[in-house]
């Protein structure tokens, strides 16, 4: 059992969070080439080492952004995601 | 009978003695003692046999490393299978059974098979028995090599499991566990310290050594008052079976009075690895008899149990530990003979000291003479052997450390560090007191201080592959150093092939006494030294594991509870029956006394609801409320339908989409207000629906004002469907705000309403293609309305509505269920739904992938209805549809549904077929379990296509 951190809640063992797929893979809108969609859709950096991830924690519903290390298991503390920090005043 | 007790010494109780058989043979021990102990003092010297060749066996341990010997016994707390006598404390009336072997261990009637060894080499049963089929011999030879029986009638009690935490673990609580625990605990740490045996103490149980000037039974007894004073948990007889990711450590208690197990997760900060070390067995002919003993074992037996081991003992050693345990054998009254390998070693007082190695043990049976490479012969009955140390280090490795040789000690050492663990004592390598508490004092800071006896040294005594005889390698799987060759020779040099090829290792010991002789062994056959062969993987568990223990608490409804119904117990005053509907304990249907009577009364109540009126509870139904000035917008991008041009007070049916452009959840949205939207899925899906939501709102949508929040579990969902279902409400007194009309309340609308004083919401949406309402109200008054409703539909001669005869009636519509009429290929554009893709001008979720090739192919599997076109009656689900153009039938799809409709009187079907949308009217042949059907392919709504009865 891992035990992952919440940026809001702390630590909690892994069954309280969803996988939600690599960092930094952006949607491309409209009708981009099929092979760019595919890109986005399928092809994953899937890296030895360090991965930043997308995690959901289902208990506070909360998406952040969590590195772990894909060959030691190792998991630094979950980043909140940009959004969550940026004064929402200056749009 | 050679082995006898000493009348004096020990832990053992002489006052309390006690009782229990083995294969119907009484033995006879005392409190204290280990079932391994007391039938070493009383019982035969046969106790089991091997696996493969059926060879007599005897006990070769006295702990966890134990090869050899394996019993099982039921009692009245269930059973106990498959356990190493060394690990077992003896209990009075127990009853014994030799596990693999028949009728017993002494007279097994398979034990000709050893004189066929030669013909049985690694990978025999493999080779031979190929043709026909490996399947038709696999009984006949697993049951022969087999272990404990499983009864699977009994029921023990349920096993407990712990959550723990502390500061620091200490696995291990012999002279360095012990040291390690009170530095650490002095220190104010919160200490938890473990160990496998019985008691702690480890080797000081049954090795001499002084520490901080006293001897090794006084510290160890300070010690523990001072672990004791400082509040350090201390638990024998408990294994720490495996570490896992993030400092996860799983350990397995074992109880004295026949309770199951407990399992314990424990999440140390850091693991202090004091897990000893086992001693390697020497390679001569005929190493496997009984009577053959490692040397340590033969000390504890000595010193803990009071059990001589044999009258005349012969200790064979390569080590500078054998001149102990001939001391000590030759002290308690033995004739004792060294046989030491070192060229240098000193020799022993009271002993016999022979220089040299044994080559041979003549005869058959127990081992009654040993002879040396020089060809002399010693007569003995117990013959004590020690190989050298083999560190503990299978918690070390899971742990993703890495290993050394350390040349001189010739033993695998821990080499790398490892965050949060810390291997100490012979674990690490260090095989004496004084290196011990030298190194734990460079770790820790502070340790005892050892009077160094002598140093250990060691000379190689590996297997030599010219030697000649039978020299067994793994007891267990009995591979002798001819099968490593034979690998060697066809090939698997790898140290993981010949693992798996030879089986080395693979026994329920896990080759803790052979791995390292046979990495040894292949290294000299291939040409390569011990760390180039390299050693293979540890894996948890290090010891067997009960799965009672593993299993826990976790069964049946503890392991995945149902979802309950509040109206449960009004469904079960009215006769339901219960079925597990993705999660949730639903009416299947009701008024059916027996099994036999179900599909008659489904029947009946789909043709009441069709007839009259009937009631549903459909609560679980996924409700999630989003809420705010952008929330359309949201759902725009969230739904394959556009949303943002539904009006207030209306609802419309709609798809959510994953990005790849499959149909990942369908439902009804209700647009309650211009900001205010209840998203409706699944009853299944609720949670990745939500999911689903805050993931790209949060991604996507950072800055809008969107709120999501699961209303599911707050209000009860009342259906009231059918030609008279507005009778009914209005007959119950169910209001809203501008009245019951069709005007004011059309299909597909919504509308606020009261009952009683109480708030409610009324929906016009229909699953069955009835005029139906749902009607959604606090959960704790949804009682008094249900019987209120239910009492108002019978007397209009409608009644309740199970699950099953509402999908008869969502079949009978063509309508979908997702994941039953459709799959993980299925497109809104197979389900017919093609207008929102050509229409919908703004993003959407999934909507690039719709344009794909794959996606527009002319040949997918579309969404139709089936009719049986031979007269027999309703097709299988799951049969497929076949088009036997080609040389050999192909499949179009198959059926999804399936269903007698009452309201027909036929059978009808939904199914996925190729090209079927532009295929209905066409007869196709349908194939299931060997049986040919034929079906019409019709458009899948099968009854009232246009739709009136829902105005009706």
């Amino acid at each position: 059992m891992h035990i992952y951190t919440c940026p809001f809640c702390g630590p909690r063992p892994e069954t309280e969070f969803h996988f939600g797929g690599e960092a930094g893979n952006d949607r491309p809108d409209g009708d981009v080439p099929a092979q760019a969609w595919a890109d986005y859709l399928h092809y994953r950096q899937n890296p030895k080492g360090a991965a930043r991830e997308i995690w959901i924690h289902l208990t506070c519903h909360e998406v952040f952004v969590m590195t772990r290390d894909t060959v030691t298991m190792a998991a630094q503390p979950g980043e909140p995601i940009p959004s969550d920090t940026t004064d929402r005043g200056d749009a | 009978m050679t082995a006898r007790r000493l009348s004096s010494g020990g832990e053992i109780d002489r006052s309390r003695p006690l009782t229990f058989t083995f294969d119907g043979q009484t033995i006879e021990g005392f409190e204290g003692d280990t079932l391994a102990s007391a039938l070493l003092a009383s019982g035969p010297r046969v106790l089991g046999r091997s696996f493969k060749y059926r060879r007599p066996r005897g006990l070769y341990g006295a702990g966890v490393e134990e090869p050899n010997i394996s019993v099982s016994f039921h009692d009245a707390a269930g059973a106990q299978i498959n356990l190493r006598p060394t690990m077992q404390p003896a209990r009075d009336g127990l009853a014994l059974r030799s596990d693999n072997t028949d009728p017993d261990a002494a007279h097994d009637r398979h034990a000709l098979i050893d004189r066929f060894s030669r013909f049985l080499p690694a990978g025999f049963y493999y080779k031979t028995f190929m043709w026909p089929n490996w399947h038709l011999f696999e009984p006949k030879i697993r049951a022969m090599a087999g272990l404990g029986t499983v009864d699977s009638a009994l029921t023990g009690p349920v096993a407990e499991q712990v959550n723990h935490w502390c500061d620091t673990l200490v696995i291990g609580a012999g002279p360095a566990g012990l040291a390690a625990a009170l530095t650490l605990a002095r220190a104010g740490e919160e200490v938890m310290l473990i160990d496998d045996g019985s008691r702690p103490g480890g080797s000081l149980l049954w090795r001499e050594g002084r520490i901080d000037g006293k001897d090794g039974a006084t510290w160890l007894a300070d010690t523990l008052a001072e672990l004791n004073r400082l509040r350090v948990r201390v638990m024998p007889r408990t294994t720490a079976f495996g570490i896992y990711d993030h400092g996860l450590v799983a350990l397995n208690q074992r109880h004295d009075d026949g309770t199951p197990d407990t399992l314990w997760r424990v999440r140390p900060t850091r693991t202090i690895l004091a897990t000893g070390a086992i001693d390697r067995p020497l390679p001569f002919d005929g190493n496997d008899r009984p009577g053959i003993m490692s040397a340590h074992a033969g000390l504890t037996y000595l010193r803990r149990y009071a059990v001589l081991p044999g009258q005349r003992i012969t200790v064979a050693c390569n080590n500078s530990t054998g001149a102990e345990v001939a001391a000590a054998m030759a002290q308690a009254g033995a004739e004792v003979t060294l046989v030491d390998a070192r060229p240098d070693a000193a020799p022993v007082a009271g002993v016999h000291n022979r220089p040299g190695r044994i080559a041979s043990t003549p005869g058959r049976g127990a081992v009654s003479e040993v002879v040396l490479e020089d060809g002399s012969a010693i007569a003995c009955d117990c013959v004590l052997v020690s190989g050298g140390f083999t560190p503990t280090i299978h918690l070390y490795a899971q742990a993703q450390g890495k290993l050394g040789w350390d040349a001189d000690q010739l033993a695998f050492v821990p080499r790398t560090e490892v965050t949060g663990q810390t291997p100490v004592g012979a674990a690490a390598g260090h095989f004496t007191l004084g290196a011990t508490f030298a190194h734990l004092g460079s770790t820790l800071g502070q340790a005892p201080q050892a009077e160094e006896t002598q140093p250990y040294a060691i000379t190689p005594a590996w297997p030599d592959p010219q030697a000649k005889g039978r020299i067994w390698i793994d007891y267990q799987h009995d591979v002798t150093t001819k099968d490593v060759a034979l690998a060697a020779r066809e090939g698997f040099t790898s140290v993981e092939h010949l693992k798996r090829y030879t089986t080395l290792g693979m026994a329920t010991d896990q080759g803790k006494t052979s791995n390292i002789a046979g990495l040894a062994l292949m290294g000299a056959l291939t040409g390569r030294d011990i760390p180039q062969v390299g050693t293979t993987t540890y894996r948890p568990p290090f010891t067997p594991v009960p799965l009672a223990s593993l299993g826990g608490l976790e069964t049946e409804q503890r392991m995945a509870p149902l979802r309950r119904l509040t109206l449960e117990p009004a469904h079960r005053a009215a006769g339901a029956t219960f079925g597990d509907y993705g999660g949730w304990l639903r009416p299947a249907c009701y008024g059916a006394a027996t099994e036999a009577d179900q599909p008659a009364r489904i029947q009946a109540e789909a043709a009441m609801a069709r007839d009259s009126v009937a009631l549903f509870d459909g609560t679980p139904l996924g409700k999630i409320e989003v809420i705010g000035p952008d929330a359309a917008e949201f759902l725009d991008f969230i739904y394959y339908n556009t949303v943002s041009t539904l009006k207030p007070g209306r609802c419309r049916y709609g798809f959510i989409l994953s990005e790849a452009g499959i149909v990942f959840d369908d439902g009804v949205l209700v647009r309650q207000d211009e900001n205010r939207f209840l998203v409706s899925c699944s009853s299944s899906h609720t949670a990745g629906v939500l999911a689903l939501l805050e993931e790209w709102r949060q991604d996507r949508f950072p800055r809008a004002q969107v709120h999501i929040h699961n209303a599911t579990a707050e209000t009860c969902t009342l259906t009231v469907t059918g030609p008279r279902a507005r009778d009914v409400l209005l007959a119950a007194g169910v209001t809203c705000d501008d009245g019951l009309s069709d005007e004011a309340l059309p299909h597909m609308a919504m509308a606020w309403g009261s009952w009683q004083g109480q708030g409610l919401r009324v929906t016009r949406v229909s699953f069955t293609g009835d005029r139906s309402y749902e009607v959604s109200i606090r959960a704790d008054q949804a009682e008094a309305l249900w019987e209120t409703l239910h009492t108002e539909a019978r007397r209009l001669g409608g009644g309740l509505l199970g699950v099953e005869a509402l999908q008869i009636l969502r079949a009978e519509k063509g309508f979908i269920m997702i994941g039953k009429d459709t799959d993980g290929l299925t497109r809104p554009m197979d389900l017919g739904m093609t207008g929102p893709l050509r229409r919908k001008k703004t993003e959407f979720l999934g909507r690039r992938s719709l344009w794909q090739e794959e996606a527009q192919r002319p040949d997918r599997k579309q969404f139709v209805g089936l009719e049986p076109a031979d007269g027999a009656g309703i097709l299988p689900c799951g049969a497929h549809g076949i088009d036997t153009s080609g040389a050999r039938p192909r499949s179009l799809g198959h059926v999804t549904s399936s269903y007698h409709s009452p309201t027909l009187g036929r059978p009808i079907a939904l199914a996925l077929i190729e090209r079927g949308a532009e295929r209905i009217g066409e007869v196709i042949e349908i194939q299931h379990l060997g049986q040919r059907r034929r079906a019409r392919l019709t458009a899948p709504c099968a009854f009232d296509p246009k739709g009136d009865r829902l105005h009706a």
